[in-house]
């Protein structure tokens, strides 16, 4: 018998459906597959109990006839949703004991679509890192390293290692500036961050409230579709989230690209740009000719500022929504004589190294007589970079870009560990996305020298995600990836 | 705008966390060195631009101003590292 492993999750309704296979056994090949891949550390905490519970509801739906859209499909959750009566860390000491007394909306829909709950996914404290390495529970190893231990790419690294290393269908994560697309293309998966207000914040830690934006990591780009369409949706309790409709998102899969306009930004292709990236770009905008898309030039003239600016306005935004981590409500406390010293002390002692980085530069650009200058100053240029894409868009139907700049790093990387700003730049293709608050997908292309994944980012108008599968699915097809 | 020793004390106490005193120097040039390169924000010519606070564009909407849950008690305080009498307990603030 085939590994179930290997199925996507259409191919597994699929075969639920007609009866080839249970949702018991689906499950319990996911949960072996979460054992024997111990080693990458991918998983903070396995619930195999749960999952095996829903599988058990799921094949008495399908006896029934009764099964919802996802019905006995088995997933892995980043550690940022919280998840009724399953602990939920962060990633970080400071709460790494905190058992939510509610359930976040995505992973709600979710449940409410049938999916069961492997497990609680590793990430970078508090989402913030592009490696995993600042996680309270150590770093995660990407599956497809050879002879050095390679990092999975961050924020969301347990995920997109997970999916990879299929120890789970497929996997939620968030993206505040690449959390998704950047460790999807380190891991050779796809993921898509739908457009701000997609998918309800509820629930989710919040990390920069004005960029953080959930969606799925999947083995294929049909995957990505199937659970978008449940994962999205309005939701009273987060009033940023959208009242337009959801569309059937696989309703476009398989559509005719000819004609579409593909543009091309000029500013992500800098001088000294990795030559294997650069030739994957190259390739992936040849299938897309050869199907009949037309490829237009474009410029997003703010490009080389969305860093700066990221690295002011997500500060600011944490520093604000991290204030509520003081010792008292919930998570650890570390006593002192007085409350202040109990709240300086839990702090101090309870935030890892980079999470206390962004605090303080956000504290400190907030702080009366600097916020003009930086927080205010990074809004105007915000809207800038909104602008170029607005501008861009009226020339193009969809944007092509590689998703990183390098292909995944060895673990403990020293250019990385010695100045964080090298870190802060493996972002610069995603993050002026979160910043414009618009759709998009990273697909894997192909494999550099070495035989790592090489990622491409397909960037869309706001809400028009469908375009985005759209050229994704056309692009897979070409591009005929391996999974490991 | 580079920022001295004494400043990076004050961000921290702002932010109610403890530099050690033999990371202060160390933390400073971190910090000046990211004040730096978010500096070049400078460049950008932004006279007559409108702050981008939320990418939203929709309105937000009024909800009726009513109770939709409560009498979860319990549950507020399931997390608390300690309580007494139904209450977050935290060490006495009034001498």
């Amino acid at each position: 018998m085939t590994d179930l492993t290997d199925l996507t999750i259409a191919e597994a309704l699929s075969a639920m459906k007609s009866k080839k296979i249970s949702a018991e056994e689906l499950t319990k090949a996911y949960i072996k597959k979460t054992e024997e891949g111990r080693k990458y550390n991918a998983y903070v905490l396995e619930t195999p109990e749960v999952a095996l519970q829903a599988a058990k509801v799921a094949d008495e739906n399908y006896a029934k006839g009764t099964e919802r859209a996802l019905e006995g499909i088995p997933m892995g959750i980043k550690d940022l949703f919280c998840t009724k009566g399953i602990r939920t860390t962060a990633c970080s000491h400071i709460i790494d004991n905190f058992v939510p007394q509610y359930e976040s909306t995505v992973t709600q829909n979710l449940l409410n679509a049938g999916v069961g709950f492997l497990g609680k996914l590793n990430m970078d404290e508090f989402a913030m890192g592009g490696s995993n390495e600042t996680s309270y529970f150590g770093p995660v190893i990407n599956p497809w390293s050879k002879d050095v231990d390679l990092v999975p790419g961050g924020s969301s690294g347990g995920s997109a290692a997970a999916v990879a290393a299929k120890m789970c269908a497929a996997a939620t994560g968030t993206d505040t500036g690449g959390s998704i697309r950047q460790p999807a293309a380190f891991c050779g998966i796809t993921g898509i961050k739908p457009t701000y207000g997609r998918c309800s914040r509820y629930g989710i830690m919040a990390f920069a409230s004005s960029l953080d934006q959930a969606g799925p990591m999947a083995k294929d780009v049909k995957d990505c579709a199937l659970l978008l369409n449940v994962m999205a949706g309005h939701d009273e309790k987060d009033s940023t989230s959208s009242r337009k409709d959801v569309p059937d998102f696989t309703k476009v899969l398989g559509q005719d690209v000819k004609g579409l306009k593909i543009g091309i930004p000029q500013e992500y292709r800098p001088q000294g740009l990795n030559k294997e990236i650069e030739q994957a770009w190259d390739k992936a905008i040849a299938m897309l000719k050869e199907r009949g898309a037309e490829i237009v030039d474009i410029s997003l003239p703010h490009t080389k500022y969305a860093l700066p600016v990221y690295y002011i306005i997500a500060p600011a935004e944490a520093s604000s929504n991290l204030a509520r981590y003081d010792g008292v409500r919930f998570g650890e406390r570390v006593d002192g004589a007085h409350l202040d010293d109990l709240y300086i002390n839990t702090r101090t002692q309870g935030f890892g190294k980079e999470v206390k980085r962004r605090i303080m530069v956000g504290t400190y650009v907030l702080s009366a007589g600097y916020y003009d200058a930086y927080y205010v100053k990074a809004q105007k240029v915000r809207r800038l970079i909104q602008n170029d894409f607005k501008n861009a868009f009226e020339k193009c139907d969809v944007i092509l870009t590689p998703t990183s700049p390098t292909e995944a790093f060895p673990i403990g990387d020293k250019t990385m560990v010695e100045n964080p700003i090298n870190m802060y730049l493996n972002d610069v293709f995603t993050v002026s996305v979160n910043l414009a608050g618009l759709p998009a997908l990273s697909l894997p292309i192909g494999l550099s020298a070495k035989g790592l994944p090489l990622g491409m980012q397909l960037i869309g108008k706001a809400f028009d995600e469908e375009t985005v599968f759209k050229t994704a699915y056309a692009l897979e097809q070409d591009a005929a990836f391996k999974r490991i | 705008m580079a920022v001295d020793s004494k400043t990076v004390q004050k961000v921290a106490l702002l932010a109610k966390l403890k530099v050690d005193d033999d990371k202060v120097e160390a933390t400073k040039d971190e910090f000046n060195k990211i004040l730096k390169w978010i500096e070049q924000l400078d460049e950008v010519e932004t006279q007559g631009v409108e702050p981008l606070v939320s990418v939203n564009e929709e309105h937000l909407v009024c909800r009726e101003d009513k109770v939709t849950d409560g009498n979860i008690k319990d549950e507020i305080l399931a997390n608390a590292p300690e309580s007494e009498f139904g209450y977050f307990a935290v060490p006495k603030v009034v001498e």
